[in-house]
């Protein structure tokens, strides 16, 4: 007992000692410990998409405690009194107690399905900041690529999961990929009859991507975001211009414990979401779609939201079929469903390749770009996001239709004629605005802010008042440079009209028990 | 090189000094990494304010309420009321299982969430760090090192000085190689004539007797069953006819009115008129859309079209069930049918062209490309 009397600092002094005895962890650990990261709000887009795969870890585990994947046929017996007496899959079946027959089955479901929309959405948004923002260039185009791939194995790992309760639903998305594989060249009846195990559906494909979706997958996932994770930390991670910052250094605040206590109450903030959503909000309900049939599907069979710009292109594209008789086919699937699919693979893994072979610049670059300034890349990026959108639209457009009023052929037509046209205009009007936005910071850095003042000179003329920026020459010019960040844009950016009073119920700025304001300045260096 | 460009780097401090402060060998480590404190300083300037005291309640407080929140879930998990009961109103409290579990974990988590940002935001010191970035590849003397070590290697085992090696060992990799990917062949199948052939080939499913029609509870289908301008699924009937077992095998019969009947016999394809594929006003359309297989399953009486829900093709039910809009090329099959003595309807024969989505080598007939 007397030998407890040290006080905590010893023991974790000890404990400590104990540890790099056997694991040599002084050096490395404080090296992590200090590790100083770069502080904005966009960088912490891909962390909601890990948060969400660890929860769709935990979540999925409870679910494969209770799912069957087997297609056999049994008839059900179950709570749902809509469906009791229907033939279905035991895969159905037992999804359907899940939702129904286990405590917080339903719950949990719900949960997989939420995490997974917002892992995928997560991934879109963290990859158009990595794109817009020129992070993915030297010396990160590795990690890219990695990211690249992490969207397309979520892509696929998302598609088999909502395909494996087998449902009137997934076995429609099923039907589909069906008939896009059978699509293909020389191979297609083939690979169908590999995939399915003989004539579609067969029996077997259920299982066959349940071992896929919950053990190759995730494998393949965990592993390439330990790397992609790794690579972050190992190459540093990226910052935008500001004052004090280089191409050789990185400003910010240290790995502990500010970073990882933000960091871990965004996990918690994140899960709390998902935990809210996965009971409020109902997704999925797969006992209103009854078990797959073939020859059963309802209007509004709309994939989840990360496939529907797929789906959306194969309901756009024209019926062009080319066939040289008697016997060579290529079914117009084959051009949205393979060729495009293809290409939405190939062309972002290429792309830091590609700009790089076109702008010639090889060197490393540590320091983000403001969009604006990369005018080129910039639009480039909304044409592919406007296509997208389209593409996206288009895979509802029988619910816009239905729910407009709108006709459905004016819906498709829309959709073939916007996916050739709009684009284009996106990427000119980007470009202008790129443009416009970059003039404008120049205009202010060389004459000053517009401060809202109207003058009338003797002449008559009306002028505004404009501050400089720095010390005028005599022609009230400043020579000031554009460094790549915010430029400001309005008086109160530069501290000229004082903050409003704050405060919710009372006034935060209430003189204090030692009678001075307590005012903390609005302007922090490199925080907007 | 240096972090940054403003003064002189700090000194390094001789740690075997006794009268070291903790923040000064705390420095020397960061000065070890190649950091520099650009700013740092307490959040509170004056440790125990009002402020601070109040700040840290905030954030107890915050810890408190999750903790209840997480018990509030636990305790509904064990002892609400979840089973489903049928039909049940907002009333029953079964039907609150699942919002109430998500609010209460939500909220917990949340609150603890609130609680850590909190804690960081207003109670950590406020800090401005900068660090060298040590971007670029190694040290040249690294590199050297790493070169020599490397044409070391290749020297010990000898790749340059023997090439018979390394290519006897790339002619044993290689197949190697296919070896551990060929046991993936066993998921290879012949697909044969499954595209092709349907539930309704007679010789294959029905020793060659004519196949009935089904419905989907298994009674047989006779004319009188639809009505003029109606429409119904209907399934071969053999052994589980009206399965996924006989994926291509549904088809839709309408009995049209007589006008549009009309109209579809002067459109019929020379196939089809060959084979008499009409039965009075009745025509029997492969229900599986040729474009990816959905089943076109919207039947509009008004322009005679059939949709397909998936992707919007449209098929003119008046002119052999041909496209008129959206992505498929191909018309819909018709499957050749009459009546039996018995009164019920009877395939004549499998469907004349494979239904379903297309492939490199389904035969292409010169009735389709008439459109």
């Amino acid at each position: 007992m007397k030998r407890r009397k040290g006080t905590s600092d010893s023991l974790l002094t000890k404990a400590g000692g104990e540890l790099d005895d056997r694991f040599k962890l002084a050096g490395p650990a404080r090296v992590l410990f200090n590790k100083v990261f770069p502080d904005h709000w966009s960088f912490l887009l891909g962390e909601i998409a890990l948060f969400s795969f660890i929860l769709l870890l935990l979540s999925g585990t409870f679910l494969a405690l209770f799912f069957e994947p087997s297609m056999v046929e049994v008839t059900y017996h179950g709570a749902y009194v809509p469906l009791q007496g229907v033939e279905m899959s035991q895969a159905y079946a037992s999804a359907l107690d899940l939702s129904f027959e286990v405590r917080g089955g339903l719950f949990m479901r719900q949960m997989h399905h939420w995490s997974t929309l917002l892992f995928m959405a997560s991934i879109l948004i963290h990859m158009l900041r990595i794109f817009f923002t020129g992070a993915f260039r030297a010396p990160r185009e590795t990690n890219w690529m990695i990211g690249i791939l992490l969207f397309w194995l979520g892509f696929f790992e998302g598609f088999f999961g909502y395909s494996l309760p087998d449902d009137g639903l997934s076995g429609t998305g099923l039907r589909i990929m069906e008939g896009m594989t059978v699509s293909i060249p020389f191979i297609g009846p083939w690979a169908s009859a590999a995939l399915f195990g003989g004539q579609f559906p067969g029996t077997s494909v259920i299982s066959m991507l349940y071992i896929i979706h919950v053990f190759v997958f995730p494998l393949l996932l965990l592993a390439l975001i330990t790397v992609h994770i790794g690579l972050v930390f190992a190459q540093k991670h990226t910052q935008w211009p500001g004052p004090g910052r280089t191409e050789h250094n990185v400003v910010g605040f240290r790995m502990f414990p500010n970073y990882v206590m933000k960091q871990i109450g965004f996990m918690l903030f994140i899960w709390g979401v998902l935990g809210a959503m996965a009971g409020l909000f109902q997704i999925n309900p797969i006992w209103l779609f009854g078990p797959y049939e073939v020859s059963v599907v309802s209007s509004a069979s709309q994939p989840d939201f990360y496939v529907m710009y797929l789906d959306g292109l194969i309901r756009l594209f024209p019926a062009w079929e080319l066939r040289i008789p008697p016997y060579f086919t290529l079914p117009p699937v084959f051009w949205p469903g393979i060729v495009g699919m293809g290409l939405s693979v190939v062309l972002p893994l290429l792309y830091p390749a590609l700009e790089r072979r076109f702008t010639k610049d090889r060197g490393h670059h540590n320091l983000l770009q403001r969009p604006r300034d990369n005018a080129g890349r910039t639009s480039l990026g909304v044409m592919v996001v406007v296509f997208w959108i389209i593409g996206v639209i288009s895979g509802g457009n029988d619910v816009f239709a239905e729910k407009f009023d709108i006709s459905l052929n004016a819906m498709t037509w829309a959709g073939r004629i916007g996916l050739v046209v709009l684009p284009i205009i996106a990427y000119y009007v980007t470009y202008r605005i790129c443009l416009g936005l970059q003039q404008h910071d120049r205009e202010v850095l060389a004459h000053g802010l517009e401060t809202g003042i109207l003058m009338r000179d003797p002449n008559g003329r009306f002028y505004e008042v404009h501050q400089p920026l720095a010390e005028p020459d005599e022609h009230g010019h400043t020579e000031l440079e554009y460094n790549g960040w915010v430029v400001p844009k309005k008086m109160n950016r530069i501290g000229a009209l004082p903050p409003a009073d704050k405060g919710f119920f009372k006034s935060i700025e209430e003189p204090s028990e030692d009678g001075r304001t307590e005012r903390r300045d609005e302007i922090e260096s490199g925080k907007h | 090189m240096s972090a940054h460009n403003d003064s002189n780097p700090p000194e390094p401090v001789d740690l075997s000094n006794p009268k070291l402060s903790r923040f000064e060998v705390y420095t020397e480590g960061l000065r070890r990494d190649d950091i520099e404190i650009i700013h740092y300083e307490p959040r509170f300037a004056k440790p125990g304010t009002k402020a601070e005291k109040r700040m840290e309640r905030i954030v107890g407080g915050l810890f408190l309420f999750s903790g209840l929140f997480a018990t509030a879930f636990v305790v509904a998990y064990i002892w609400w009321p979840w089973e489903y009961e049928g039909a049940a109103t907002w009333r029953d409290l079964q039907t609150w299982y699942t919002p109430v579990l998500g609010t209460c974990l939500g909220l917990s988590l949340l609150f603890f969430a609130v609680g850590v940002l909190t804690w960081a935001k207003k109670l950590l010191p406020v800090e401005e760090l900068v660090q060298d970035r040590h971007d670029g590849g190694s040290s040249s003397d690294d590199r050297k090192i790493a070169e020599a070590t490397v044409d070391n290697m290749v020297e010990d085992i000898g790749l340059k000085r023997r090439p018979f090696l390394v290519k006897a060992a790339l002619l044993g990799a290689a197949p190697l190689g296919l070896a551990a990917i060929a046991p993936l062949g066993a998921l290879i199948k012949d697909p044969g004539d499954m595209l092709t052939v349907t539930g309704w080939n007679a010789e294959r499913h029905n020793d060659g007797e004519p196949i009935r029609f089904m419905m989907r509870d298994g009674a047989m289908v006779r004319p009188d069953m639809v009505s003029v301008g109606g429409q119904i699924t209907v399934y071969p009937a053999i052994d589980h006819g009206a399965t996924n077992q006989y994926p291509t095998s549904p088809v839709l019969l309408i009995h049209l009115r007589d006008a549009d009947a009309e109209i579809l016999r002067k459109n019929l394809y020379p196939m089809y008129q060959d084979v008499d594929a009409l039965w009075g006003n009745f025509v029997a359309y492969s229900k599986i859309c040729t474009h990816v297989g959905c089943p076109t399953s919207l039947y509009e009486q008004q322009s005679q079209r059939l949709l397909c829900p998936c992707h919007q093709s449209q098929f003119n039910v008046v002119d052999n069930a041909a496209p008129v809009f959206g992505p498929a090329t191909r018309h819909l099959p018709m499957l050749p049918f009459t009546v039996d003595e018995e009164g019920f309807f009877i395939a004549k024969s499998d469907f004349l062209v494979p239904p379903g989505p297309a492939f490199w080598n389904r035969p292409s007939l010169p009735e389709e490309d008439e459109k």
